[in-house]
C-alpha cells in the first residue's frame, strides 16, 4: 500500500486509511485528514523535511515519518 | 451578577482581533494555572457586566495538547454562561470541526463567522441559515478586521446565556455510535452533571484518559461501558477514536457541500503565491537568512542596541545617578543610604529598565512575524534541523538573539508553542555567547592568549555545542520523556499585519517582563551590592572600601575550593564570577578592582600582566568555559523565571546550566593538564568518569519509563 511518505509533490491523492494510534494519530485527524479526503501534495520543506498538502482548503504541514501514517491511492 | 461569554476558535480565526475589537482596552493577562499558556480575559464595550474570555487557540477538544485540555477544563469547570465561537469563513470545514464539540458541552453557543470580508471578495457565498438550522445554533457574519457584526454576536451570546434555555445538540452521529453513546449515558448519569452528561459519555466513548480518570468509575461499569464501545468499533470496524472523528467530518463535509458556495476556481490564492517563493526550495533559506538578519540588524544591533546604551549610559549613567547622589549627598545622607539607593537601587531598577526598550522592539518584530503568518514557516523551514535536538524549529530566533542578549532571546522562547520545545529553548538559549560576555573574552585572549581572535571564536562553537550536547541530553531524559509532540502544523494564509494586534502583544510582553522578571533582577542586585559593599571590620558589620574585606570576598574565599578542580581557585576568580551574575560585562571590572585598580579599559589592558601571573592556559579557557555556559546574569534569570512560570523548572533550568558548566569545565582543565604532561591522579580519573557519562548520556536509550496512570 503506498503511503503520503512516498507521494511526489504535485500529486493529488484519496486517503485510503490511516494507521497508528495516539496523539500523532488523532492529531492528523483532528486536522482533517481523513478517510476519503484528497490531499494533494504542494511542497517539501528545502531540508527535505517535512511536507506541505492542501487539505480541505488549507495548508497543512507534517513531517514525513507521521505522513506515512496516511494509506493513500 | 456578571455573565462570562468564552471566546473559543481555531488558531488563526481572527480571535485575537475580535477579542481586541469586543474588549478595547479593558483587558487582563494571566497565565492559567501552572501552565504557561497565556489567560485573557477582558470587560464587553458597553456591558460592564460581561465578561469576555479568551480561551486558547485549539482545533479539537481532545485529551492531548495542553491548550486544549485548559481549554476543556475551563468550559466544564468554571462553566461559562455562553460560548462565541469564533470560525474562519475561509476555512469553514476545519473550523466547524471544533464547533461540533463545543456545541455537546451544554452550553449555549454563538457561533461568528469570521473574515467575511474576504469571503466575499472572493466572490464565495455561505448560506448561513442552513447552517444554522442544522446546528441549531445561531450563526453570524462578522469581521473582526472591519468591526463589523462582532458586538452583535457578543450581544447574542449574552441573550442566550440570560434565557437558559435548554441546549439542542445537532445529529451529527449514526445510529450505532448514537446507540453506545446513550448507553454509556445510562451508565454515568449519577455520576456526572446533567448538561455535561453528553460530553462526558462521548469522551468515554472516545477512551479519553482524562476523562476517565477524573470520574473515577468502578470497575464494573468501566467494563459495561468498554462492552459498548467494542461493539460499535466492531460494527463499524474502526476504532472508537476514529469512528468519531469521521462521523464529524462526514457530517460538515455533507453540510458544507451544500451550504458553501465556492466562485473561484481552484485558482491559486495570493497567499500560494508568496508562498511558492518564499518557502521554495532553492530560495527559502536566502530569504530566511535574510529576514532573520533583519530582525537581529534591528533589534539587537542598531535600533535596539542605540536604545538600550541609551538608557544604560545616559540615562542611567550621565543623568539620573550623578544627579541623585549629588541630591542625595547634599541632604547628607549617610554613605551607606547613597549607596544602596545608587549603586544597589537605581542601578538595580536600570538593568531592568535597561533591558526594556530593546525588548519592545525586538518583540514587536516577533509579532509581526507571527502576525503575517510567517513564523509558521520558519518552524516549516527549520523543523529538520532542531528537532533532532528535541526543539522546534522556532528555537532558532531565540537561540539568534541571544548571541546578542540572553534576556530578549530566553523571551522570545514564547513563539514556541509546545510547552516541552520551550522548556528546552530556555534551557539551552543562554549557552549561546552574548554581547555582554564579550569584555571577558577579550580580557582573557588579550591577557593569556596573545589576543587571539581564535578565543572568541571558539567561544561560540562551545555554546553551540552545548546546546547540541543538551539537546540530545536533555531530550533522553525524564524530565522530557514522553510522547513527542506531533509536529503537524496549519501554515495559515499570509495578511496584512494589523498595527493595534501587534501593539498589544508587544505591549503585553514588555509589560510583563518588567513585572516578572524585574523583581527577581531587582531584589538579587541589591543583595550582591550589599555584600559586595559590606564587611566584617574588628567585628562590627560596615561599609568597606577594600574589596578583600567584603563579605563577598569571605563568601569567595569559603567557595574558591569548589573551582580548584576547575584550576582557577582563587578567591579573585570566584568572586569575579559572582559579580557576573549582575551582568556579565562586570567580570572584567571586578577583577580590575581586586588587582588594586580602580578603573580599567574594557578589555582589561592594565591587569593583563596580574591575570597573567595568576592564570595558566588551561585554567584560563577554563574559566572562560564556566562563565559562558554556567548561569547567567540576573537579568536573564528573570526572564527564565518569568518564560518558565514555575519555581521548579526554574531551578532546574539555572542548576542544569550551572552543573554542565562545571562538568565542562572539570574535563577540559583535567584532561587538558593531564594531555599536556601532568600525572594522572584523583581528578584526572574522575574527569575520564565525568566523559564516559556525558558519551552515556548522550548515546543511550531515551528514557521510556512506564507511564503511571492516575
Amino acid at each position: 500500500m503506498k503511503t503520503l511518505r512516498d507521494a511526489h509533490v504535485g500529486e493529488t491523492l484519496k486517503v485510503v486509511s490511516l494507521t497508528g494510534a495516539g496523539p500523532v494519530k488523532r492529531r492528523i485527524m483532528d486536522m482533517g485528514i481523513t478517510k476519503g479526503i484528497e490531499l494533494y501534495v504542494r511542497k517539501v520543506a528545502p531540508l527535505g523535511d517535512p511536507i506541505e498538502l492542501t487539505v480541505r482548503g488549507y495548508e497543512l504541514t507534517l513531517r514525513k515519518v507521521d505522513a506515512e501514517m496516511i494509506n493513500v491511492e | 451578577m456578571s455573565i462570562k461569554i468564552a471566546l473559543a476558535g481555531n488558531p488563526n480565526s481572527g480571535k485575537t482581533t475580535m477579542f481586541n475589537t469586543l474588549t478595547g482596552s479593558n483587558q487582563q493577562v494571566g497565565n492559567w494555572p501552572g501552565v504557561t499558556v497565556d489567560k485573557k480575559e477582558g470587560i464587553l464595550k458597553g456591558h460592564p457586566d460581561v465578561i469576555i474570555q479568551d480561551l486558547p487557540g485549539i482545533y479539537s477538544l481532545s485529551p492531548y495538547s495542553l491548550e486544549e485540555v485548559v481549554t476543556r477544563e475551563y468550559l466544564v469547570k468554571e462553566k461559562p454562561d455562553a460560548i462565541l465561537n469564533i470560525v474562519d469563513g475561509t476555512n469553514i470545514e476545519r473550523n466547524l470541526y471544533l464547533t461540533t464539540q463545543l456545541l455537546e458541552l451544554g452550553i449555549p453557543v454563538v457561533v461568528a463567522v469570521n473574515m467575511i470580508d474576504v469571503v466575499r471578495k472572493k466572490g464565495d457565498s455561505l448560506d448561513l441559515e442552513q447552517l444554522s438550522k442544522a446546528f441549531k445554533c445561531p450563526f453570524l457574519e462578522t469581521s473582526a478586521l472591519e468591526g463589523e457584526g462582532g458586538l452583535e454576536a457578543a450581544e447574542l451570546a449574552v441573550t442566550l446565556a440570560e434565557e437558559k434555555k435548554p441546549i439542542r445538540v445537532p445529529a451529527v452521529f449514526s445510529g450505532s455510535l448514537e446507540h453506545a453513546v446513550a448507553h454509556i449515558e445510562e451508565e454515568i448519569e449519577d455520576v456526572v452533571e446533567h448538561k455535561f452528561l453528553r460530553w462526558y459519555a462521548l469522551k468515554l466513548f472516545e477512551r479519553d484518559i482524562k476523562v476517565q480518570e477524573e470520574l473515577n468509575l468502578s470497575e464494573e461499569t468501566l467494563e459495561h461501558i468498554n462492552k459498548h464501545i467494542i461493539e460499535c468499533e466492531e460494527e463499524l470496524e474502526d476504532d472508537a477514536e476514529s469512528i468519531v472523528i469521521n462521523q464529524r467530518y462526514e457530517y460538515i463535509t455533507a453540510l458544507t457541500a451544500k451550504a458553501v458556495k465556492k466562485h473561484s476556481l481552484e485558482q491559486d490564492s495570493t497567499s500560494n503565491k508568496i508562498d511558492n517563493i518564499v518557502t521554495n526550495r532553492i530560495l527559502a533559506l536566502p530569504i530566511f537568512a535574510l529576514i532573520m538578519f533583519l530582525v537581529y540588524y534591528i533589534s539587537i544591533s542598531t535600533v535596539g542596541d542605540f536604545l538600550t546604551e541609551w538608557t544604560n549610559e545616559t540615562l542611567f549613567g550621565e543623568i539620573i545617578s550623578p544627579n541623585l547622589q549629588e541630591w542625595l549627598e547634599n541632604m547628607a545622607v549617610s554613605d551607606w543610604l547613597v549607596g544602596l539607593i545608587i549603586d544597589g537601587i537605581v542601578a538595580g531598577v536600570g538593568a531592568v529598565i535597561g533591558f526594556v526598550p530593546q525588548m519592545l522592539v525586538l518583540f514587536c518584530m516577533l509579532a509581526i512575524l507571527e502576525d503575517i503568518g510567517y513564523m509558521a514557516r520558519v518552524a516549516f523551514i527549520m523543523d529538520k534541523l532542531f528537532r533532532k535536538l528535541g526543539l522546534s524549529g522556532k528555537s532558532f530566533i531565540p537561540l539568534l538573539v541571544a548571541s546578542g542578549c540572553g534576556v530578549p532571546g530566553v523571551m522570545a522562547s514564547r513563539t514556541v508553542e509546545q510547552e516541552r520545545d520551550r522548556r528546552m529553548t530556555i534551557m539551552t538559549t543562554c549557552f549561546i555567547p552574548c554581547s555582554a560576555k564579550m569584555p571577558m573574552i577579550g580580557l582573557f585572549s588579550g591577557a593569556i592568549f596573545n589576543n587571539s581572535g581564535l578565543v572568541a571564536t571558539s567561544a561560540y562553537f562551545v555554546g553551540i555545542g552545548a546546546v547540541i550536547v543538551s539537546g540530545i541530553i536533555l531530550k533522553k531524559t525524564k524530565l522530557f520523556a514522553g510522547d513527542p509532540a506531533p509536529f503537524v502544523m496549519e501554515l495559515p494564509q499570509y495578511h496584512m499585519p494589523i498595527a493595534t494586534n501587534i501593539l498589544k502583544t508587544t505591549m503585553e510582553r514588555g509589560i510583563s517582563f518588567i513585572k516578572k522578571a524585574g523583581t527577581i533582577i531587582l531584589v538579587s542586585s541589591i543583595v550582591l551590592w550589599f555584600l559586595q559593599a559590606f564587611g566584617y571590620v574588628d567585628g562590627s558589620l560596615e561599609m568597606v572600601d577594600e574589596a578583600d574585606e567584603s563579605i563577598l570576598a569571605v563568601i569567595g574565599n569559603t567557595i574558591a575550593p569548589l573551582f580548584y578542580p576547575l584550576g582557577f581557585g582563587t578567591w579573585q576568580a570566584t568572586v569575579a564570577t559572582f559579580t557576573g551574575l549582575i551582568a556579565k560585562e562586570n567580570v572584567v571590572g571586578t577583577f580590575g578592582v581586586l588587582y588594586g585598580f580602580a578603573e580599567v579599559a574594557e578589555d582589561g589592558e592594565e591587569i593583563w600582566s596580574n591575570l597573567a601571573k595568576d592564570f595558566t592556559f588551561l585554567s584560563a579557557y577554563s574559566f572562560l568555559i564556566f562563565n559562558l555556559l554556567c548561569a547567567p546574569c540576573f537579568a536573564a534569570m528573570g526572564a527564565i523565571k518569568r518564560e518558565m512560570n514555575n519555581a521548579k523548572w526554574t531551578w532546574i533550568a539555572l542548576g542544569y546550566m550551572t552543573g554542565f558548566a562545571y562538568v565542562c569545565a572539570f574535563i577540559f582543565y583535567q584532561l587538558g593538564s593531564f594531555v599536556t604532561g601532568g600525572e594522572f591522579d584523583m581528578f584526572t580519573a574522575l574527569a575520564s568518569i565525568a566523559v564516559a557519562g556525558m558519551l552515556y548520556l548522550l548515546f543511550r536509550a531515551p528514557y521510556n519509563g512506564e507511564k503511571q496512570v492516575g
